[in-house]
């Protein structure tokens, strides 16, 4: 049986189509069932994959539903900083705001003539509205772990420096493990420890 | 185990000896069937992607009269294309439990509408149960097959999207074992609903109501809580909205009643009025349309109650709901002012919509048409990927209405004015329903062209299998339909298969097709640019890529204005540049540059 915990925690992850944000929830996801923590995960798909929006929730503890209510998120794992920004209703002085520096640059800045804002400028305005932010260039973990495309599983080991979630980093790392390719297993090791101690020391 | 919502349901169906399970893909229901396809035959079932959803649910309804058990899944539109033989298996009855999935989309997250699935559970009779955890998902469906085979008539199991997708610990329960083949009794009496049949059919239909009547008054998942003795106000809410009462109730310091609704078809009337005894007023929180709410008052008339029943007074008919709205409600039926809310900060966002993929053939395909029609045509067009188009700078959709409307519509624009009309649909969708559509505009001699952007797969919904590939449900290889040989068959004189990328042939052809007089089809065949580079990378091959020589750029931007692939954007000097992450090297800029600025760059792949 689930073993209830007494505070819930409520992480929103926010990122776009191809960074593999579903993944993420899912592990977190699997690492609490293996620890027999009570959880409510919530995926957004259906246009995904066509470069939109990505959103999805995980909510730990005595919960009844994954979506989080408005400034109600203790985390915000973003993996883009517009997205991060565009995820800010879920914010407040509550939250730790964790986010992945590179942007991802839409096609209707071309297309439409939309405006990028300064990477800088989206940190400045979140910091402005949250408990912490911590700003990786994740993607640079990745490539230095061997493959930029491991930068979800930085943006993973980077929440867990955080140490806000009740998991122990080797249960999750036994549930990245388990839902990553094989051959990949080493790489998004290192990638989860880079993230770690870019957190943690943060 | 950490399980999605519609895997839950699909480990409820095989818990219950499932025999077969038949689906059309559409969001949010599509895992169910994706999910199927890859445990078929390890779990000894037959699965199968169906043409359609009227398809899906006979197949189904006739292993279901045989004496199997069945499982039928679709989105909330594919009842409508079920209806027909929905409403009148209701009628004949099944012999094996039938379950019919029906998922529902609040706030159109990938629908056309927010159609409230509950009243074609009032229209035609079947009990309609709704999950709200992944842990009900599995032991409701589960149940759901014993009360289909105790009333002999389908159950449906109405989820929405915060059902269908929400994952949580799943406890697994014992497997039934199925039944494999079984023997079909002759009973033409009950099973052929001729008008003598159906008259006698309608009455036991209606016996079988009062029979459900008594199971939804007992029904395990319609449940009470809250505290002891009369409460101030009492909640009755069912699926997704349960868990935003509870969270709501949780955080105000009000005395609230909470009424679970399991079985939403037939309502436990009775129930309710026993609840509704314990409060002083009453509001109803459910998404959509005041279906319960019409309940309520029922019962609470039937029962000679007097007190307040709220609903869409307090709370919107449309999209989903959340905490927050569900706690403005309650606290307005106290006459009190809602929560004062405001977002944490304002900062201008460059959109993000989904768009056509880096490569994507079909948005090959539109610009050559666009060059041909010198972008002055009527464009209906149909459900996938390829409807993105409607989006600036395609702009290549102007109607749509459902699975299959593309054809039709266009016959209607091209009757009712002298412009060029071109219609779009997808592979899928013209196995789909389609073809009907395509024997009318031949025999009544409509004039348009129609395009089938034939990307081999169907893409939206990730890229199931249908009847113009070689796979089917169960992974076995499948004889393929040719859509040219289909078209010519039902006589469609003037057809061509083009290849997109080709865009000098392409444009050629648009403006052939647009000359001639009736109907015109063009095939733009290409596979899914998501299936190719996944398949490439598997092979290892390395995509090429292009690049913009700056210097033979004119900076016009026809590329970006005319075509607009994601991989294009305007560098800081004002020249065109390619994102080389996401260009996947199908060369279609190169061929829409009208300066040959435009380079293949051999050699070096990713």
């Amino acid at each position: 049986m689930s073993v209830m915990v007494q505070k819930a925690v409520s992480i929103q992850l926010a990122g776009v189509g191809g960074q593999k944000v579903l993944l993420i929830s899912n592990i977190i996801g699997s690492a609490c069932v293996k620890l027999g923590l009570t959880v409510l995960s919530l995926e957004i798909h259906g246009m995904a994959q066509r470069g939109g929006v990505v959103r999805s929730t995980v909510r730990i503890g005595e919960v009844f539903s994954p979506m989080i209510a408005d400034g109600e998120a203790d985390v915000l794992l973003a993996f883009e900083p517009v997205e991060a920004a565009r995820a800010a209703e879920v914010v407040s002085k509550r939250t730790e705001i964790l986010v992945n520096t590179r942007p991802i640059i839409p096609f209707t800045v071309g297309a439409w003539g939309q405006k990028y804002p300064e990477v800088k400028d989206v940190i400045r305005a979140l910091e402005g509205i949250s408990k912490k932010v911590v700003a990786i260039d994740a993607e640079e973990l990745a490539e230095k772990a061997g493959n930029k495309v491991a930068m979800n599983v930085v943006m993973l080991g980077a929440l867990m420096g955080r140490e806000i979630l009740p998991i122990p980093p080797k249960v999750m790392k036994s549930a990245i493990a388990e839902k990553v390719p094989k051959k990949t297993v080493d790489l998004n090791m290192k990638a989860f420890e880079l993230g770690y101690g870019a957190a943690k020391k943060a | 185990m950490f399980l999605l919502g519609n895997d839950a349901i699909v480990r409820g169906a095989l818990e219950a000896g499932l025999d077969i399970a038949t689906t059309y893909p559409g969001t949010p229901s599509s895992e169910i069937g994706n999910t199927f396809h890859d445990i078929a035959k390890e779990a000894g079932i037959y699965f199968e992607f169906s043409t359609n959803e009227k398809v899906a649910m006979e197949v189904a309804a006739g292993a279901a009269v045989s004496g199997q058990r069945a499982l039928t899944a679709f989105k909330h539109v594919g009842l409508n294309v079920a209806a027909d033989p929905f409403m009148t298996l209701c009628y004949t009855g099944v012999k094996g439990g039938h379950v019919v999935v029906v998922a529902d989309d609040p706030a159109m997250h990938s629908s056309q509408n927010e159609q409230d699935s509950r009243y074609y559970a009032m229209l035609s009779g079947a009990p309609m149960i709704e999950p709200v955890f992944p842990q009900e998902c599995k032991d409701m469906v589960k149940g759901a097959f014993d009360i289909s085979e105790q009333l002999a008539i389908p159950v449906l199991v109405r989820t929405t999207m915060r059902v269908n997708h929400v994952s949580g610990a799943v406890e697994f329960g014992d497997m039934r074992a199925r039944r494999g083949k079984v023997h079909f009794d002759k009973k033409p009496m009950t099973l052929v609903p001729v008008p003598l049949v159906s008259k006698q059919r309608h009455p036991v239909l209606l016996e079988k109501l009062k029979k459900a009547q008594e199971l939804t008054e007992k029904y395990p998942y319609t449940t009470v809580e809250g505290p002891e003795g009369k409460a101030k106000l009492g909640v009755i809410t069912a699926g997704a909205s349960f868990g935003y009462v509870k969270e709501a109730a949780k955080k105000l310091p009000y005395d609230i009643r909470i009424m679970r609704i399991g079985m939403v078809h037939p309502m436990p009337v009775k129930r309710m009025a026993e609840f509704m005894r314990t409060v002083e007023k009453v509001l109803v929180v459910e998404e959509l349309e005041p279906y319960m709410e019409m309940w309520t008052k029922v019962a609470a008339k039937d029962a000679g109650l007097t007190l307040e029943v709220h609903g869409k007074d307090l709370l919107p008919r449309m999209w989903e709901f959340s905490r927050d709205i569900v706690t403005d409600a309650i606290i307005k039926t106290k006459g009190d002012e809602p929560l004062k809310r405001k977002m944490p900060f304002q900062m201008e966002l460059p959109a993000r919509p989904p768009t056509l993929c880096p490569g994507c053939p079909h948005r090959a395909t539109y610009y050559a048409c666009k060059v041909a029609t010198k972008d002055e045509a009527i464009y209906s067009s149909d459900i996938g990927c390829y409807t993105l188009a409607l989006l600036p700078p395609l702009k290549t959709a102007d109607l749509f209405l459902c699975m299959g409307s593309s054809v039709g519509t266009a016959a209607g624009f091209s009757k009712a004015t002298d412009q060029a009309v071109v219609g779009f649909v997808g592979d899928s969708t013209f196995f789909h329903s389609a073809i009907p559509g395509v024997i009318n505009a031949v025999h009544n001699k409509h004039r348009f062209t129609y395009v089938i952007l034939d990307n081999k797969t169907t893409a939206m919904t990730g890229h199931q299998s249908h009847p113009g590939t070689n796979k089917d449900g169960m992974g076995e290889e499948a004889p393929a339909l040719d859509i040219e040989r289909v078209v010519r068959g039902i006589g469609v004189e003037w057809v061509r298969t083009v290849d997109p990328f080709d865009v000098k042939a392409t444009i050629e052809t648009f403006k052939e097709a647009l000359a001639y007089k009736g109907i015109s089809i063009i095939i733009a065949r290409r596979v899914c640019t998501l299936l190719e580079v996944t398949r490439k990378k598997g092979k290892g091959e390395t995509l090429p890529t292009y690049r913009v020589m700056k210097e033979k750029c004119k900076k016009c931007r026809r590329c970006l204005k005319m075509f607009a692939c994601p991989a294009l954007y305007v560098d800081e000097d004002g020249t065109v540049a390619i994102d080389d992450l996401l260009c996947v090297g199908c060369g279609v800029c190169a061929q829409v540059c009208e300066f040959g600025s435009i380079e293949k760059i051999r050699g070096k792949g990713k």
